[in-house]
């Protein structure tokens, strides 16, 4: 298949987006890490060292600050690419919906990861939607194949008519590995050019109603473009007047359904590429033409939003189910109700439970969660997005919301109880360190000068874990590894107003525990205000990091009363339940050897003996 | 050629790379391939899948009772995902005990060889050895020897051979 002028690999989506960028001579990309678009910006960072294409590429403290990086980048002339999860554009709408106006100059594409499911998110709202809401267009590519040809015409579009466009990939696209052909990269030498045009870059009201108005025109142009028409493969007109119309990935699974079902080629079937703005003279098309017309999209009706008419069913029609992910079961079921075929016999379903991911054996986050509910029982416990939202399954997480909104609703709990009287229950928050340089800032700065009072721990591991170890601004590494300035967690915090500032380890619980009474107190001290301990200790995942501290060879004795408090409380993977004995014992595999658990046994029959390092 | 292949497992226990050696064989083999993976917070020890489709697919999730194969890196996850195959499906599970599948104590087997880590490799070799899937062993270890790192190379080369041996052994 592949041939010397037309190599191909695998490569998974992410990379193949990637790929696609560096084929197009983007000079400038920026992300904030977030599954399932993650894997895109390092994917860029090792395809420009391939290629030796010159790149600036950066892991941005968040998406808002990542776009507008690539926005500027775009006004000089040049090629620019932001990705990020979907809930990160939420973050990055104050730019991105005024840039619809403002329009770019390089090519600017914004790609958006949707996690139709969701899978690893906290909806599963649709970037098409919100492209459709600023005015922007939007491809939906089906395969990683189309996802990086995408790119391409994303460039082409964004500079024919100076608009930023949308690429919207979601989990399957995102996470899918293909063989896919690769080109050579575009080098297009463009000299970094910053027309200045006050109205426009700096457009003050007076100028955006005409901005507003070459943006409906820019709109109107696209959407009668046949070049983004949708891709008809026709019926044979055994199923005359009922149509198909599907995008994204969920087109790919109704295709592969269709040929199970034997369908295929006999009922027209439409892919849409561009679902907005959509190709008006396929919308009278598809009135006119059809009786009956059933559409897959993931994972709110856009298209069938623009199609209007009574014949559309889908998923705003109850057609379709409302919510949830397209997959290949849902399509089959969907497809034969709306075709009336026999059923084919129902597919099977998971029996016994899924195992729930839990934090990593020897992880501090652990030490830390069971330190603040061993300490403060009664205590409420907000907390954020990462890693260590799993501090759940150990009662030490009560509230998950949105990047950086521990903080801001450990505020809104000391309000809620100051103002109600009677007992003040101990409120700690808890933040990773990505995100408290994320969204954290803002927040401990609000709570400070409010004058809330809490207990805020920073879980400072060193790194962005939870979605494959990103450098955070204090690591002092750029997303290609060189060496950059250290911004340091705790001259934020003080720089915060931040009175009260203990940096500890978690491994070593009665210090750290002492802290946190110490923290307490202070907030309930008449000066008192936002107590931060800092609890830091490096990512086990990094191996470099786990090398550097003792490891313990551990043991359980005869003593173990079977009374279940290290599995319940404290959930390490490395300790396991022997159900003939009744007794727990390690499990040799997943053990660490961080010899944490010594001191959570309650009968004191967990030991330690220093481990033999090979 | 068409065959649509499941590897279940749970966080850590090796199923993307499975996934990864499979979609490079297929490559290899120069037939077309589509997979899909589970990232993000199930990494973290909890229930993964990952689909191999070979052949002339668009989607790369498979559709259920349609699999050929079935590679379960732990028994509990046969009740959980068995219902993507096919009645007629090659079932391998990383096991002691035995049942209506093919068994492999590839945990103590890796034990063995000093790397708890390769019986995901171990399955592996077992499923291949076996001729289940849609590559020889030939192309398999080529793969491997290909794609690992560098530090890992050795170790997973001799858990996959320890699984075709096994293969060999249990049905000469």
């Amino acid at each position: 298949m592949a041939t010397e002028q037309n190599p191909e690999r695998i490569l998974m989506g992410n990379e193949a987006i990637a790929r696609g960028l560096i084929e197009a001579g983007v000079t400038l990309a920026a992300s904030y890490p977030g599954t399932p678009a993650s894997e895109i910006l390092s994917a860029l960072v090792a395809f420009a060292k391939e290629t030796g294409a010159p790149l600036h590429a950066e892991w941005s403290v968040n998406e808002k600050v990542a776009y507008e990086v690539a926005l500027a980048n775009s006004y000089t002339g040049r090629r620019s690419a932001v990705s990020m999860k979907q809930v990160g554009l939420n973050v990055a709408s104050d730019p991105f919906m005024r840039s619809a106006y403002l329009g770019v100059k390089g090519g600017l594409v914004v790609i958006s990861a949707d996690d139709p499911g969701p899978h690893s998110s906290q909806t599963e709202q649709d970037s098409r939607f919100f492209a459709m809401f600023a005015k922007v267009p939007v491809l939906d590519p089906s395969s990683p194949r189309e996802a990086k040809e995408m790119v391409r015409r994303a460039f082409e579009i964004s500079e024919k008519y100076e608009l930023p466009v949308m690429l919207r990939p979601t989990t399957r696209v995102c996470h899918a590995r293909q063989n896919v052909p690769l080109e050579l990269t575009e080098a297009l030498a463009r000299p970094a050019r910053f027309e200045k045009n006050p109205r426009r870059w700096c457009a003050t009201p007076q100028h955006l109603r005409e901005l507003h108005r070459l943006l409906n025109e820019k709109i109107r142009q696209l959407a009668a473009a046949e070049e983004f028409a949708p891709i008809l493969t026709p019926g044979d007109g055994s199923h005359a007047g009922t149509c198909l119309i599907a995008a994204g990935v969920a087109f790919a699974h109704a295709w592969d359904v269709l040929m199970e079902l034997g369908l295929l080629g006999r009922i027209d079937c439409y892919q849409v590429t561009l679902p907005y703005p959509l190709n008006r003279g396929f919308i009278r098309r598809i009135a006119s033409e059809y009786q009956k017309v059933l559409v897959l999209e993931e994972t709110y009706p856009v298209i069938e939003t623009q199609l209007a008419c009574a014949a559309v069913q889908g998923r705003g029609s109850q057609a379709v189910p409302n919510e949830g992910e397209l997959t290949p079961e849902v399509i089959q079921a969907v497809l034969q109700r709306a075709l009336s075929l026999t059923p084919r016999p129902a597919p099977g379903s998971p029996q016994g439970e899924l195992t729930r991911p839990t934090l990593c054996a020897g992880c501090a986050h652990r030490a830390a969660f069971y330190a603040i509910r061993e300490t403060f029982p009664h205590g409420i416990f907000p907390s954020d997005i990462g890693c260590y939202t799993l501090g759940v399954n150990l009662g030490a997480v009560d509230t998950c919301h949105c990047m950086g909104a521990g903080i801001s609703q450990a505020a809104g709990f000391y309000h809620a109880y100051a103002a109600a009287g009677g007992d003040l229950p101990a409120i700690v928050a808890t933040i990773g360190d990505s995100t408290f340089f994320h969204a954290g800032i803002p927040a401990l700065i609000n709570a400070v000068f409010q004058r809330a009072r809490f207990i805020l721990v920073i879980l400072d591991n060193a790194t962005t874990a939870m979605t494959g170890h990103q450098p955070t601004p204090e690591l002092g590494l750029t997303a290609g590894g060189e060496p950059a300035p250290k911004v340091f967690i705790a001259d934020l915090v003080r720089a915060s107003g931040v009175r009260f500032l203990r940096e500890c380890d978690p491994y070593d619980l009665k210090a750290f525990a002492s802290h946190l009474k110490d923290a307490d107190q202070y907030c309930r001290s008449e000066a008192g205000g936002v107590a931060v301990l800092i609890a830091r200790h490096p990512c086990l995942l990094d191996k470099d990091a786990s090398k550097t501290q003792p490891a313990y060879e551990m043991c359980v004795t005869e003593d173990c009363t079977g009374c279940r408090h290290c599995l319940d409380d404290f959930e390490c993977p490395g300790l396991a339940l022997n159900e003939a004995t009744d007794q727990v014992v390690i499990d040799g595999e997943r053990c660490s050897g961080c010899g944490f658990c010594v001191h959570v046994c309650p009968a004191g029959s967990i030991t330690a003996s220093p481990r033999e390092r090979p | 050629m068409k065959q649509q292949i499941i590897v279940s497992g749970l966080g850590g226990q090796g199923a993307l790379t499975l996934t990864r050696l499979l979609a490079e064989a297929a490559f290899a083999a120069h037939l077309p391939v589509l997979t899909s993976e589970t990232h993000g917070m199930a990494q973290r020890g909890g229930t993964v899948i990952s689909m191999v489709k070979v052949g002339p697919f668009r989607g790369p999730l498979i559709l259920a009772g349609a699999a050929d194969v079935g590679l379960f890196l732990t028994l509990k996850n046969l009740a959980i995902h068995g219902f993507y195959l096919k009645p007629e499906a090659a079932r391998f599970v990383n096991s002691g005990t035995s049942g209506d599948y093919w068994h492999l104590d590839a945990r103590t087997l890796a034990q063995q060889l000093g790397a708890p880590v390769v019986a995901n490799l171990i399955l592996l070799g077992y499923a291949v050895g076996r001729g289940a899937l849609f590559c020889d062993p030939e192309l398999m270890e080529k793969v491997i020897t290909d794609w690992s790192p560098a530090r890992f190379r050795e170790s997973n080369f001799r858990a996959f051979g320890a699984g075709v041996e096994a293969a060999r052994l249990a049905h000469p």
